[in-house]
């Protein structure tokens, strides 16, 4: 018996393929196989001797059943092994290319700014890019042959012979949509306004069309301090610095007053900008409250509400942040600036995730 | 406007050094832009004595002259005739930069004779254009630098110069006096007394005045006063005036147009000389009738329309009221007897009249911002006093027409509100000061304005001058609260999400997104639909940037022609934005537009590259569309604008007018236009066409999912090549609307004896799915029938054999 298992278990560890297993597989535990040949001698013996040798043999069957199915599987992975190892394929080869597009900066700054007043309130306003004199100028203070009208450059739709109304204009500031917001929906109210605004210049730091950011905040009793809050969280949280230190200087703009000025504390260093740190102040914005004639053009009784109002460039404030050195590049669609400046589909400003990864 | 330190110091007494100015001004709204101080570029100079000139032995011009300086004897040749034995000189060392010869100097030899410097005539120092000679100094010691010599001797050589931007609203800030006022009241010194002058006049003037009826007041003048000098000696002004003036970069002409620019920028006040002798009769103020014509002090012509003010002798039109006057009667040199003008003009008239004739004069400037109408008699009788010092001769009396106008008005008050307002608390007696400092005269709570601030119109206008006055920059800010306590609720219109959400698509589809200017030229606008009059700027930057855009894919085109012009062939942009139909406010229309051109990517080594095709482009349209949240149900329509290629575009449409977007291959004479390398595919959508979703909640519709497995049969027809493979598909899924789930078109074929005929087989793949038993055989054939049947119906296609 016990020569019977080694030799069938020897014969099994030296098979090379399945065929030869499949001779083994007959030989010893097929129907005329020896283990079979000895079963039947099982009838000749006593109860007692069959009574030791049944369950001898039978576990012999299965310890060479066993055998056969390791060796068999054992087989089949050295066969797949051998198969794999012929498969080999030079992974350094560049993959399926896939077009990466990208988000402007124009856009993506535009959401960063939203995402971060959303946080205090204010909700997005709109208006055409097309404005009337009323919106653009009168209703913001600015009455006609008023030369601070001469200091906005202002482009000037075509109007037909005979068409007397005054010259439609491309706005030359996001101010108009505080008047159609106001107009529309009243006091209390919290908006900015981003968009596109346009002025005839065109020089290294100039393009005749630009991106700007209203922000409006009416109610009983907003101070121009809380414009400076306003102005200092949402520069700290902007530039994703711990401090900033805004100044004030006295300004003028006809549709606020009083008028400020803003600078922002900074370093230059290496042409990077540092926010919060340095002795160099930089003007970024224009701002201040609300002018009692402006509320009241707009329909808001300027005895009852105040509030204030700003105004910041969107592209320079993509500049500042992300080191783009060259507005007119903005404009310019080079594939190659696009690529270099632009963000991911899925980097989108928020204020859980951080406005930049 | 610019000012040079002394002349601040006229109406300022202050120890403040120019910094402290400059800082102060900036603060209080009169923003510096630039302060120059000539000091900076001479501080290297230092006095030097000539000991020895001898004959240089080569030159018969040159002179080597022995110098004594700070660091012992030089050698300096020298070829300047007054280089002589015993003058003090301004010596420049080797190593100083010399501003008037752009030169920084070295050791030379000139003429085989060695120089160590050299001795520097006024115009190398840039102090005045004289180039004789050396510099001579009547005293000075040797070693003393130059700069603390001409503090001492001849300071507005050194007076630095202050500029410094003046918004609209401060025209009492284009007169010197003005700015040292606003920083008395800062405290930052003492606003010293105003000149005075009365000068009694010894005849009638000759030339009288006379405002016409309809000219009078608000209609043109308020007062012009005037009064004939005579005999007066014009010539070079004096030495003092001309420097202040060419310090601020005005040309000194002759003493009397001199004195009429000193006011100009010492007080805001414009004045004009007319030379008596060439004014013909009487002066008359009125209004043109139209076409006349005057030769300008500039040496133009300007014609006039009707309705301008002008200043008229008995003849002609001799000026242009408070804008210019004219060549004719300008005075010169010659001049003997001058006629002096000190007027009060409305200012938008001023403001109409120079734009229309396009001078830019700084009486325009001024005038048109505002003077002060009450310095009108005073300034008269200082001019006049001036004119007589300078030029001597003898006044007559002076003629006015017209009134100074009252400007008198007084607003309240309200020393709470700079704390309400500003969020700055200020105590009331320093408020009331601060207006006080500024010319406000407080009568009680009532604040009255000065004459020279037209720009106080209201009790907020008192509250900004306090608070400019006390520093913003000591403003604290103090946090707002939020206007609704919680969780806040999301701020953007389903419009502006819709927005975001395409232009975020577009990039992961892998576009690159542009901002393009929303101007183009009138060609290119023309191309697709626009640049007629209604859209056309009347005073474009450029005729590239004529029209407003009535679509986004020209903009897109001419930047996907310069990058080809980059040697970037494959190229995926989009833009999101404005286009206009028209020039009304309201005729704007937001679009979403994508432009590929090329293959999908660069070739590679797995042959995935291939020319990008309209299929691409309606895959992303319908991605897009998708994505803003489109029905998925549209109909796909022809007959879109000609920039399309006629038989490869599709309009995606709800309707037939109904029209949310058009995707297709673009016209190739159109890109041909655009100088783009085609083929391109493009595709422009309209998000504001877009049903808005009839969002009640939140929730969605039940799943059903059957157990039971779906069946797939195959069906190829031959059809007609016009056929279009949606009505196949509607007509095969309109069999059992119940059981099939899904028609699919897998294969298009067009060859062989089929194309000759005008035919082509298209093949779909309908899915059944059962809902309540398993399909059996019959049923499944039972369903095919119909599909072929329906399809024959809709299309005329046979099932192919």
């Amino acid at each position: 018996m016990d020569d019977l298992r080694q030799k069938y278990l020897d014969l099994v560890a030296g098979a090379a393929d399945e065929a030869t297993l499949e001779d083994i597989r007959l030989q010893a535990v097929g129907k005329k196989g020896e283990v079979a040949l000895k079963m039947r001698e099982l009838g000749k013996m006593t109860p007692e001797e069959r009574q030791i040798m049944g369950p001898k043999l039978n576990a012999l069957k299965d310890e060479i059943n066993a055998a056969l199915a390791a060796k068999k599987a054992a087989l089949a992975d050295a066969a797949l092994e051998e198969r794999l190892r012929g498969e080999w394929l030079d992974v350094t080869l560049p993959a399926r290319s896939r077009r990466l597009g990208t988000i402007h900066p124009v856009s993506q700054v535009t959401e960063e700014v939203t995402t971060i007043f959303a946080d205090m309130g204010f909700a997005v306003a709109e208006g055409p890019q097309i404005e009337d004199d009323f919106h653009n100028f009168d209703a913001l203070n600015i009455p006609p042959h008023h030369p601070a009208r001469q200091e906005h450059d202002t482009f000037f739709m075509h109007r037909d012979e005979g068409d007397d109304r005054p010259p439609h204009v491309l706005r030359t500031h996001t101010s108009p949509v505080q008047i159609r917001a106001m107009l529309k929906q009243g006091a209390p109210l919290r908006v900015i306004a981003p968009g596109r605004v346009y002025r005839s210049d065109y020089d290294q730091t100039h393009t005749p069309m630009f991106h700007q950011v209203e922000g409006l905040a009416i109610d009983r009793d907003i101070s121009m301090a809380n414009l400076k809050w306003t102005l200092e969280e949402f520069c700290r949280a902007f530039f994703e610095v711990d401090e900033v230190e805004l100044r004030f200087r006295a300004s003028h703009f006809p549709f606020t007053e009083p008028s400020a000025e803003v600078d922002l504390r900074c370093s230059w260093e290496n042409g990077q900008l540092k926010v919060g740190q340095g002795d160099d102040w930089m003007e970024i914005l224009g701002s201040g409250m609300v002018h009692p004639k402006v509320l009241d053009a707009s329909g808001v009784d300027s005895t009852q509400w105040q509030g204030f109002a700003f105004g910041i460039g969107i592209d320079r404030l993509a500049m500042l942040k992300y080191g783009i050195p060259d507005l007119r590049a903005f404009f310019d669609s080079d594939l190659r600036w696009l690529r270099h400046y632009g963000f991911a589909a899925l980097d989108m400003p928020t204020m859980r995730g951080g406005l930049t990864r | 406007m610019k000012f040079t330190l002394s002349w601040l110091k006229d109406h300022l007494d202050t120890d403040a050094s120019v910094e402290e100015i400059a800082e102060t001004l900036t603060d209080l709204g009169l923003e510096v832009e630039e302060v120059v101080n000539p000091a900076d570029r001479l501080s290297a100079f230092t006095l030097a004595k000539v000991k020895t000139a001898e004959q240089h032995p080569d030159a018969d011009r040159l002179r080597v002259c022995t110098v004594e300086t700070e660091d012992g004897d030089k050698q300096i040749v020298c070829g300047a005739p007054n280089a002589r034995a015993g003058i003090t000189v301004v010596l420049a060392k080797p190593g100083d930069y010399v501003p008037g010869i752009e030169v920084t100097l070295s050791v030379g030899k000139i003429r085989g004779v060695e120089s160590h410097g050299m001795m520097a005539s006024e115009r190398e120092l840039e102090l005045s254009d004289e180039h004789t000679g050396i510099i001579e100094l009547p005293s000075g010691e040797v070693g003393e630098k130059f700069i603390d010599w001409l503090a001492a001797n001849d300071p507005a050589k050194v007076d630095p110069v202050i500029e410094i931007a003046i918004t609209p609203n401060r025209p009492d800030a284009l007169g010197v006096r003005g700015i040292a006022r606003d920083l008395a009241a800062r405290g930052l010194g003492t606003l010293k007394p105003a000149p005075e002058a009365k000068v009694e006049g010894t005849f009638d003037s000759p030339i009288g005045v006379t405002i016409d009826e309809d000219t009078q007041g608000d209609d043109g003048c308020y007062i012009f006063q005037g009064r004939l000098i005579r005999g007066v000696k014009n010539g070079p002004s004096p030495a003092w005036l001309q420097q202040r003036l060419m310090a601020i970069g005005l040309r000194p002409i002759s003493a009397l147009v001199d004195i009429t620019n000193f006011f100009t920028y010492d007080q805001n006040r414009p004045l004009h000389v007319f030379d008596a002798d060439k004014v013909t009769g009487s002066l008359r103020i009125h209004k043109t009738t139209g076409g006349e014509e005057l030769l300008a002090l500039d040496e133009r012509t300007y014609t006039f329309e009707p309705g301008m003010v002008v200043i008229s002798d008995d003849e002609s039109v001799e000026s242009i009221a408070g804008i210019m006057g004219g060549e004719e009667t300008g005075c010169t040199e010659e001049t003997v007897n001058v006629f002096l003008e000190a007027a009060v003009w409305e200012p938008i008239q001023i403001a109409r009249t120079g734009r229309a004739l396009k001078i830019n004069s700084d009486a325009r400037y001024r005038n048109e911002r505002g003077i002060d109408p009450a310095f009108n008699p005073v300034a008269i009788e200082l001019a006049t006093q001036m004119i007589l010092d300078l030029c001597g001769g003898e006044p007559s009396n002076v003629v006015t027409a017209g009134a100074v106008p009252d400007t008198d008005r007084a607003y309240k008050l309200d020393t709470d509100r700079c704390s309400s307002l500003v969020g700055m608390d200020i105590p009331a007696d320093e408020q009331r000061a601060s207006l006080e400092a500024l010319g406000f005269v407080m009568e009680g709570d009532m604040a009255h304005v000065p004459s020279w601030r037209p720009d106080v119109l209201g009790e907020a206008d008192l509250v900004e001058e306090v608070a400019r006055i006390a520093s913003l920059t000591k403003l604290e800010g103090k946090p707002m609260a939020r206007a609704s306590t919680g969780v806040p609720k999301p701020v953007l219109t389903p419009m502006q999400v819709r927005e975001n959400t395409a232009r975020r698509t577009a990039a992961a589809l892998g576009y690159n997104e542009c901002v393009t200017y929303s101007f183009i030229d009138a060609e290119a606008a023309t191309l697709f639909g626009g640049g007629d009059a209604a859209t056309m700027l009347e005073n474009p930057i450029s005729s590239e940037m004529s029209h407003m855009r009535p679509d986004l894919l020209p903009g897109l085109l001419q930047a996907a022609a310069r990058n080809q012009a980059r040697g970037f062939m494959d190229l995926a942009l989009f833009e999101v934005g404005a286009t206009w139909h028209g020039g009304e406010p309201e005729e704007q229309r937001l679009a979403v537009s994508g432009v590929m051109i090329g293959a999908t990517g660069p070739k590679d080594v797995h042959g995935a590259s291939r020319p990008v095709d309209l299929f691409d482009a309606k895959a992303d349209a319908e991605a897009l569309l998708a994505a803003m949240g489109a029905p998925a149900k549209v109909q796909v329509l022809r007959g879109a604008e000609g920039w399309w290629h006629p038989g490869r575009h599709g309009k995606i449409c709800l309707g037939p007018k109904k029209v949310l977007g058009v995707f297709g291959e673009l016209h190739p004479k159109v890109l041909a236009e655009m100088d783009v390398k085609g083929p391109a595919v493009a595709f422009t959508l309209f998000p504001e066409e877009i049903p808005m979703p009839r969002k009640s909640n939140a929730t969605r519709p039940a799943l059903t999912i059957s157990d039971l497995q779906p069946v797939e049969r195959d069906f190829a027809f031959v059809v007609d090549k016009d056929v279009e493979a949606l009505t196949l598909v509607n007509a095969a899924a309109g069999a059992d609307k119940t059981l099939i789930e899904d028609v699919r078109v897998f294969d298009e074929f067009t060859g062989g004896a089929l194309g000759e005929a005008g035919q082509k087989s298209l093949a779909i793949t309908v899915r059944l799915q059962p809902t309540d038993k398993t399909l059996k055989e019959k049923e499944i054939e039972a369903v095919a029938a119909k599909i072929v049947e329906k399809v024959q119906k809709a299309t005329g296609g046979t099932l192919r054999s």
